[in-house]
């Protein structure tokens, strides 16, 4: 399906100007294009950004990056690894669940505001970014924010571009804070919880003072029983000394620690990835809801398979093709997104009318003839 | 600093608009005696005052809505404010605005432990949320110097930041949700006790947007849990670039401070003087703090020592307790107050790229020679974000102006260099006119366009963060369309 798209003749700027010159010279609408990882397609004419592709700054004492949009992400998380750094957010690696392929650029991980299992802790990509160029749909550059870490000069158009999916500009170039990459990491497994009993377990962590940095829920893991998995990070010596104080802390339950460093690697990245739901039929959606909420979701969602991620603020339910996810769940303080489905239910949850019509104003500034991936998501 | 005429046409209706506010609110919540207005004609920005038409004190998120729908209405621009501690200005009012003070609205509704939020109203001040949370052993991490005083409301608004923030993030960073009331009275929820509320981050746009989109009566805020201890250490260098080499070697080593503070020797001799907190006189002095269990903070210090040394300090003092935690605290706290004791003072908030920190702070130098006003530099070292003090004589002639005119070229400086105006004080009045060198008008008119969608009369805050000029026509048409 994407990859028909793709491999459509398109667009191909290779510069800020020549991306400009393309939108302001479009006739109809443009879908924007990163990797194209993301398996959901619009109408419109490609706009394939990963010609506008490198890191453009790099200043690992100031913890700050910048690069063009259509960086590929692996050039980006290559050049931290090599400084000891990271991109705090832990950004998925969506082709395992969506069935696509091609490699995500970070323009496309800005553009979808996408963050993993330490969102929780660390905060989301939105958190991590200072500044952006792009395009307006009327083929206007404009920048906001810049390269420092602080700044509150003006309006912070970097937010709202950041999630934006490409309805209000297109990403030319991003800069982003990145941290230093932990030198150990410990995961911590309690084995057999419900739901209910492994939110409240993870409540209490994150209550701690322990510096919880993943907090996730499979309530039926490889070997066929729930697992509640909890993962700390930091210098070894006190990644030892928070493991065994979180051990006195669940003293009740049986608690395993795991530290070798591949294998909590490996175990985080497959919630990240949400692995359980790969190459299965069905609808998968996200669901981002208030912890405590979760077990009561889950019975209304009766999801084929599911995991919690981010304490149980996080749900990823595999649901029968067709389903709508947001009937089952009713009234509840979150937001539903269809990540992978058929049937012509929207991907993004309709808003409330007052902030319907405020993002609908913003659409009509920013892209006044609505050619910039009209429909997504505004 | 400007400000746009008084609408007459505003100010000769005044007892019709006083009334339509008495009918909405009662009667002890709008000020409208000259006598009585007048404690609102400022906030720390003291230079510039002008006291409003009337000034209104609602106590619900339902009568700020009826506050805003009559000035709506009737074309009365308001300015919202909070505890009034801004120093750009923010709060600063026009003879025809209406002043809507949140100071009223200041419960908690609710605090959950489990999902580690808490929800308030956004007249309560900043300090005291975490007092509302304390006895769990939770914190509310922002921690402006000014929290004593200053608002969550002004917070929002201003995107603030703190001494911590290096670890916890800023204001943005730290709120989940908010209950707004636009200009015409439309009451908006955005966000939650959720994480991610997917839709255009609108959360993202509100905060740092100084009171020009809506006003904001409610908030929930992140809270966390304390750690189990912090601890700072104090080093003195011999030169700038040293200590600023040294924050970068820090960074590079992968330890994450909670807070690196920065202080040169004007500013260190000044507050010498005043705390007497026995700091060594040196060029440049770093405050360095770390938290966790004792383990953990020895662990950690131990490293940064290690680094320090390798930059021949002057002096490194660890403190063994709680007493000298306090005293290597106390000059860097009052420093400020050390400034106000000896004259008047302006503070400035440019951030720079840390790499430039050696080159500006010679040029600030060399800028307060050829101005021959002294600058005393304190600032958060890890993030880039200065303070650059410029002491001057309030009631000498022309003094004001010529410390104005140093600030300005400071911030051009902070701008040249990759840097920004403004790292958490907001723009307000202050920098207003210095947007234009930041910002080109292509990016200029993104932001106002967003004004527009939100305020399309343009009535909320009008005459802040956009230099007159570029918003004139827009506040023109506004009174125009009347
Ligand atoms: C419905 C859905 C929900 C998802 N939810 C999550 C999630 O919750 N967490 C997660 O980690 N991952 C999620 N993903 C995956 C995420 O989208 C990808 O990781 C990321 O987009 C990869 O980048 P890409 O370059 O392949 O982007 P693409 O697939 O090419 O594009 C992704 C989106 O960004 C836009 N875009 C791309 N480049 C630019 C640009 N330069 N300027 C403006 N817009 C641009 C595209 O138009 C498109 O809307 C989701 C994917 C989908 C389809
Ligand atoms: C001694 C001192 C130290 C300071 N230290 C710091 C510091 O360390 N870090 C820092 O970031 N700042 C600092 N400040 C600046 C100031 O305290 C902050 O900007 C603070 O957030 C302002 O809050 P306030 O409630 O006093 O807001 P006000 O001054 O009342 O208003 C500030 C802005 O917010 C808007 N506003 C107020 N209420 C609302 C509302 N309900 N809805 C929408 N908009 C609203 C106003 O219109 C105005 O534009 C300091 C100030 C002083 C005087």
């Amino acid at each position: 399906m994407a990859i028909e798209t793709m491999n459509k003749p398109g667009l191909a700027p290779e510069t800020e100007a020549q991306l400009a010159e393309a939108v302001r010279d479009a006739k109809g609408p443009l879908c924007l294009q990163g990797g194209g990882t993301r398996g959901v397609t619009c109408d419109g004419d490609v706009l394939d950004t990963r010609g506008l592709s490198g890191i453009t700054l790099y200043e690992p004492g100031a913890l700050t990056l910048a690069a063009q949009a259509g960086t590929p992400l692996d050039e980006i998380e290559a050049a931290l690894r090599a400084e000891g750094q990271r991109l705090p957010f832990e950004p998925m690696d969506p082709r395992g669940l969506l069935g696509t392929s091609g490699a995500p650029t970070i323009g496309g991980v800005v553009a979808g505001n996408v963050s993993g299992p330490r969102r929780l802790q660390a905060g989301a990509c939105r958190d991590y970014m200072l500044g952006v160029r792009f395009v307006d749909g009327m083929g206007t550059v404009i920048k906001n924010g810049g390269r420092v870490m602080k700044n509150v000069t003006g309006y912070d158009l970097v937010k709202l571009m950041t999630g934006s999916w490409g309805s209000l500009g297109a990403l030319s170039e991003v800069s982003l804070k990145v941290l230093p990459r932990p030198e150990a990491a410990a995961c911590l497994l309690v084995d057999g919880l419900d739901v209910a009993q492994a939110v409240q377990l993870m409540a209490e962590a994150m209550g701690s003072p322990y510096e919880i940095t993943g907090a996730a829920h499979d309530p039926e893991s490889a070997a066929g029983q729930p697992v509640t998995m909890l993962r700390i990070e930091g210098f070894a010596q006190s990644v030892a000394y928070r493991a065994s104080a979180l051990q006195a802390m669940f003293g009740l339950h049986e608690v395993r620690v795991e530290s070798d460093p591949e294998a909590v690697a490996d175990t985080w990245r497959r919630v990240r990835d949400v692995d359980k739901l790969h190459g299965r039929d069905g609808d998968v959606w996200r669901i981002s809801c208030k912890p405590s909420d979760a077990p009561e979701l889950a019975l209304r969602l009766q999801a084929e398979a599911q995991l919690f991620d981010w304490a149980g603020g996080l749900i990823w339910a595999l649901l029968p093709a067709g389903t709508d996810a947001r009937e089952r769940l009713g009234a509840y303080d979150g937001y539903a997104t269809q990540v992978r489905g058929t049937g012509d239910l929207p991907m993004f949850q309709p808003q409330p009318a007052a902030i319907a019509a405020l993002s609908r104003g913003l659409k009509q500034r920013f892209d006044p003839r609505g050619i910039l991936n009209p429909g997504i998501l505004v | 600093m400007q400000m746009p005429a008084p609408d007459s046409t505003v100010l000769t209706r005044k007892a019709r608009i006083v009334e339509r506010l008495l009918s909405v609110l009662p009667a002890d919540a709008v000020i409208h005696d000259p006598a009585e207005t007048r404690a609102y004609e400022c906030d720390a920005l003291t230079a510039y005052r002008c006291p409003p038409l009337a000034a209104v004190l609602p106590a619900t998120t339902e009568e700020v809505a009826a506050v805003l729908r009559i000035c709506h209405e009737e074309g009365v621009p308001v300015v919202p404010r909070g505890a009034g501690t801004s120093l750009a200005g923010g709060a600063l009012p026009t003879a025809d605005s209406v002043i809507l003070g949140v100071a009223r609205m200041n419960a908690v509704l609710e605090t959950d432990y489990d999902n580690r939020v808490i929800r308030v109203q956004t007249g309560r001040t900043n300090l005291s949320v975490t007092g509302a949370v304390e006895e769990n052993d939770f914190f509310y991490a922002p921690d402006p110097s000014s929290q004593l005083a200053c608002a969550i409301a002004g917070n929002i608004a201003m995107n603030s930041g703190g001494a911590h923030c290096l670890k916890y993030g800023v204001t943005t960073n730290n709120l989940l949700g908010v209950t707004m009331v636009q200009m015409d009275g439309t009451v908006v929820e955005i966000g939650g006790a959720h994480l991610d509320s997917g839709g255009l981050d609108l959360l993202g746009l509100i905060c740092g947007s100084e009171g020009q989109l809506g006003v904001v009566t409610e908030a929930t805020l992140r809270i966390l849990r304390k750690p189990e201890g912090a601890r700072p250490v104090l080093m003195g260098f011999d030169s700038n670039e040293v200590a600023g080499a040294c924050v970068s070697d820090i960074i590079k080593a992968g330890l994450l401070p909670v807070a690196i503070e920065f202080m040169d020797r004007p500013c260190i001799r000044a507050t010498e003087d005043f705390a007497k907190a026995g700091y060594p006189d040196c060029e440049a002095l770093l405050i360095v703090e770390v938290e966790g269990s004792e383990a953990e903070i020895d662990e950690q210090l131990g490293l940064i020592l290690q680094i320090a040394r390798r930059h021949d300090p002057v002096e490194l003092r660890e403190a063994k307790d709680a007493d000298e935690a306090a005293r290597i605290w106390l000059g860097r706290k009052s420093a400020f107050g050390a400034m106000g004791n000896i004259n008047d003072y302006m503070c400035l908030d440019g951030t720079i790229p840390v790499s430039e920190l050696p080159y500006v702070l010679r040029r600030i130098g060399e800028l307060s020679g050829e101005y021959g006003l002294e600058v005393a530099n304190v600032f958060h070292a890890g993030d880039g974000n200065m303070h650059p003090l410029i002491l001057f004589d309030a009631n000498a002639p022309g003094q004001l102006e010529k410390c104005e005119a140093l600030g300005a070229e400071i911030l051009k400086l902070c701008v040249e260099v990759g840097g920004c105006l403004t790292g958490e004080h907001g723009v307000g009045i202050e920098k207003r006119d210095l947007m234009v060198d930041q910002y080109a008008p292509d990016d200029l008119e993104a932001q106002m366009a967003v004004k527009d969608v939100f305020d399309d009369k343009w009535l909320l805050n009008p005459a802040k963060v956009f230099p007159l000029a570029a918003s004139e026509a827009r506040r023109m048409s506004a009174l125009a369309a009347e």
